[in-house]
């Protein structure tokens, strides 16, 4: 019985790659007839193909992250991760607002994603290596350089991670790197703690401004963020030491590689604009700039929309609705007050390490 | 072979459908999971979880392996259900006789709080509780002691930890305490029913186990200290307790919620039950002469029993079940730490969610087993 189960799968197998076989065939002979490759690139990515017959990119955001992603009364999402989605869908619809987004916790975000609920995960996530290689995602690219710090109360006369004792009690998320990071840092130094993790962050910020807990650990940027929802902002601090790397990125599911690019270059796009200057403004009349390298960023030299399947001026929607990585930063996090400072997500030439790759 | 088509064919029919039901979610599952490129498999559950947790019964940290953290949230689940049956058979049971008691401000009282606490959602409740408590709660430091030992904060309880010497002789004194109270209840039993002879049981058996843990401490070299807990600064405005046992918030929170939420509707099969035995048995039992508690205690309850075990069953699975909001405040129960933590950092979506629900379906079994086999224990058997 199992020698015939084997025996019928490796037969299947065997079909399975005889098709495979054929259908490659088949794309290049198609290939070789074929002078529009627009229709092709559409055709090998089902998830550009189903978004374009849908109207709207499905997009997983956070719960409600100040500057990352977070809806106002009337339901309209802003922030940089949300910035991506936007990107988007400007490129493969023409439209930046033909977004739904999904809020998740960081506990359902990638079952979302893998099983086909979104296309897009745009929600803070860190990128690791057991991420990128177990669990069917792929990163492709980090728009948010950040790392994990701690909050504690002014009035604790704490002022460096090296004060903390044996006994304080730590309020983070669950399913974040959050928790293995906390773990790393306390061991190394030999201090006891006692993790208290929620499931949502309202209700670890609302745990600690109760005063549950003696510090509240997540990225950094999340507690410049959240620390704007407490009761008195001014009472808490955020200690100057970051305990590790986190680089924030948008996923897409492992196996379709035009989409991927597409969403890579989306991001990609945007820091580049800011790199040559061009700004939401100012794009329309880039067209007849002298740098061929600008010219190509707005649509107005080389084909750099066929090989996704898109039409030459994707990048230049992009800046015109979405505006570059700089004025997205701008709009949704220093001048809400978050994280006035750029840091390390300022271009490399400014003294940075925004440093992306050219489209051309 | 005596069987007709036309008997087994339904069951036959049936039996196909789910298989192939079963048969096509599988298939579909595997294909999606090879084209996604996970793998499927449960080898992960040796290897080290790396994450800690706040709140276990047994040894376990980040250096234990995922296994080990499942049966962490197991035995949290465990804990809160049983204290969560417990708190709440006792309190519905109070409640349910009140709500029949003649004293009308008892009555309404009990009728009041059966109709608030049932018809709030429980997730609501337990916030409620988690977070009014911890805001109702002092700051270690402001804490007033409770008897001079225990200290209820927002960080949570703590009590004295009891510190044993011989323990083990204790612990055999009230062994033998328990089999010697057994032994005098089958013996008043027996004399009540060849001589009518009633014996003050109840007065005997709290003498017996009272008496004998106290001969061990006098006689048998049992000595029992406290380490009471101790404030310990931490910053200027930070403190702790050390030493001694604490219990944090969450658990206090959830168990106190559930127990209240499910103690309404363990009153209500109470009365149903008590209820439900007729009215003509209690005159009959007065009539002979026994006394009101009598009458409830031979009479009325052993029948109403019958009524409320099998209800009640339902409300212990309820409890149970119904303890896996613990993630919404922070316990680390079963669902927080496995379904949750652990399937995040390993990413096997379907081997621990099948697990979990495995082992829900495992807890409620487990119980309906225990309390069906009571249940055929109190049923009346005809002679």
């Amino acid at each position: 019985m199992n020698y015939l189960l084997t025996n019928k799968q490796t037969i299947g197998r065997n079909m399975f790659k005889y098709l495979k076989q054929l259908t490659s065939l088949v794309a290049m002979v198609a290939v070789l007839f074929t002078f529009t490759t627009e229709s092709m690139a559409a055709k090998k990515s089902k998830t550009l193909k189903n978004t374009q017959k849908k109207g709207f990119v499905r997009c997983g955001v956070s719960q409600g992250l100040p500057g990352f992603s977070n809806a106002d009364a009337a339901g309209n999402w802003t922030g940089v991760d949300v910035d991506v989605c936007r990107a988007v869908a400007a490129a493969v619809l023409g439209d930046a607002n033909k977004v739904k987004f999904t809020p998740l916790s960081a506990k359902e975000r990638f079952t979302a994603l893998t099983s086909g609920e979104i296309d897009i995960l745009s929600r803070n996530t860190t990128w690791t290596l057991s991420r990128d290689a177990d669990i069917g995602l792929t990163f492709v690219g980090v728009n948010f350089y950040d790392g994990q710090g701690f909050m504690v109360r002014k009035s604790s006369g704490i002022t460096s991670t090296s004060q903390f004792k044996n006994g304080i009690s730590a309020c983070t998320n669950i399913g974040t790197t959050t928790e293995l990071n906390m773990r790393d840092f306390f061991n190394s130094r030999g201090i006891s703690y006692e993790p208290v993790a929620f499931e949502k962050a309202d209700e670890v910020v609302a745990a600690y401004d109760a005063g549950r807990c003696d510090t509240y650990t997540t990225d950094k940027s999340g507690l410049a963020a959240q620390r704007t929802k407490m009761k008195n902002p001014d009472e808490h601090i955020v200690l100057p030491e970051t305990i590790s790397k986190e680089p924030l990125g948008p996923v897409v599911r492992q196996g379709d590689s035009v989409w991927e690019d597409i969403v890579r270059w989306s991001l990609n796009t945007m820091i580049e604009a800011e790199e040559y200057g061009i700004t939401s403004a100012n794009a329309d009349s880039m067209k007849t700039s002298d740098n061929p390298q600008i010219k190509r960023l707005v649509g107005a030299e080389g084909e750099m929309g066929a090989a996704f399947g898109l039409d030459n001026e994707w990048n230049l929607r992009i800046i015109k609705q979405v505006g570059n990585y700089g004025e997205s930063y701008k709009r949704n996090i220093a001048d809400t007050g978050i994280l006035p400072d750029r840091g390390p997500n300022e271009l490399w030439t400014k003294g940075g390490i925004l440093y992306v790759p050219p489209s051309r | 072979m005596n069987f007709k088509l036309k008997d087994i064919g339904p069951q036959l029919i049936t039996v196909i459908a789910v298989v192939l039901v079963f048969g096509f979610f599988t298939y579909n599952a595997q294909v999606n999971m090879e084209n996604r490129g996970i793998d499927f498999g449960y080898g992960f559950l040796s290897q080290e979880s790396s994450f800690d947790v706040q709140f276990s019964l047994i040894e376990y940290d980040g250096s234990h392996s995922y296994f080990r953290a499942y049966l962490v949230g197991l035995l949290n689940t465990i804990l809160v259900s049983v204290i969560g049956i417990i708190l709440a058979t006792i309190l519905g049971v109070i409640v349910g006789i009140a709500r029949l008691s003649p004293n009308y401000l008892i009555n309404k009282f009990a009728a009041f709080y059966v109709e608030f606490f049932r018809n709030i959602p429980l997730l609501l409740q337990i916030f409620f509780w988690y977070f009014a408590a911890l805001r109702a709660l002092p700051l270690p430091q402001d804490a007033e002691p409770m008897f001079g030992i225990s200290f209820l904060t927002i960080k949570g309880l703590f009590v004295p930890a009891f510190i044993w010497q011989n323990f083990n002789i204790f612990f055999y004194s009230i062994i033998a305490a328990i089999i010697a109270i057994i032994v005098i209840r089958i013996q008043a039993k027996k004399l009540q029913e060849t001589q009518g002879k009633q014996t003050p049981v109840l007065f005997i058996s709290i003498g017996l186990i009272l008496i004998l843990p106290l001969l061990s401490f006098l006689i048998g070299g049992v000595r029992l200290s406290f380490e009471i807990p101790v404030l310990k600064q931490l910053a200027t405005t930070s403190f702790i307790y050390e030493g001694g046992v604490s219990l944090p918030p969450e658990l206090i929170a959830l168990a106190l919620s559930l127990s209240l939420y499910t103690a309404t509707f363990i009153a209500e099969c109470v009365r149903a039950g008590i209820q439900g035995v007729g009215k003509g048995q209690k005159e009959a039992a007065a009539s002979i002469g026994l006394t009101p508690n009598q009458v409830l205690k031979l009479v009325v309850m052993p029948q109403a029993l019958r009524i409320i075990i099998p209800p009640t069953t339902n409300q212990y699975l309820n409890l149970t079940k119904n303890s896996s909001l613990a993630a919404a405040i922070a316990y680390p129960d079963l669902v927080l730490v496995f379904a949750g933590t652990a399937l995040m950092q390993t990413g096997k979506a379907i081997e621990i969610v099948s697990i979990t629900m495995f082992t829900y379906l495992s807890l409620s079994i487990s119980i309906s087993l225990l309390m069906n086999w009571y249940n055929k224990k109190i049923a009346i058997t005809e002679k």
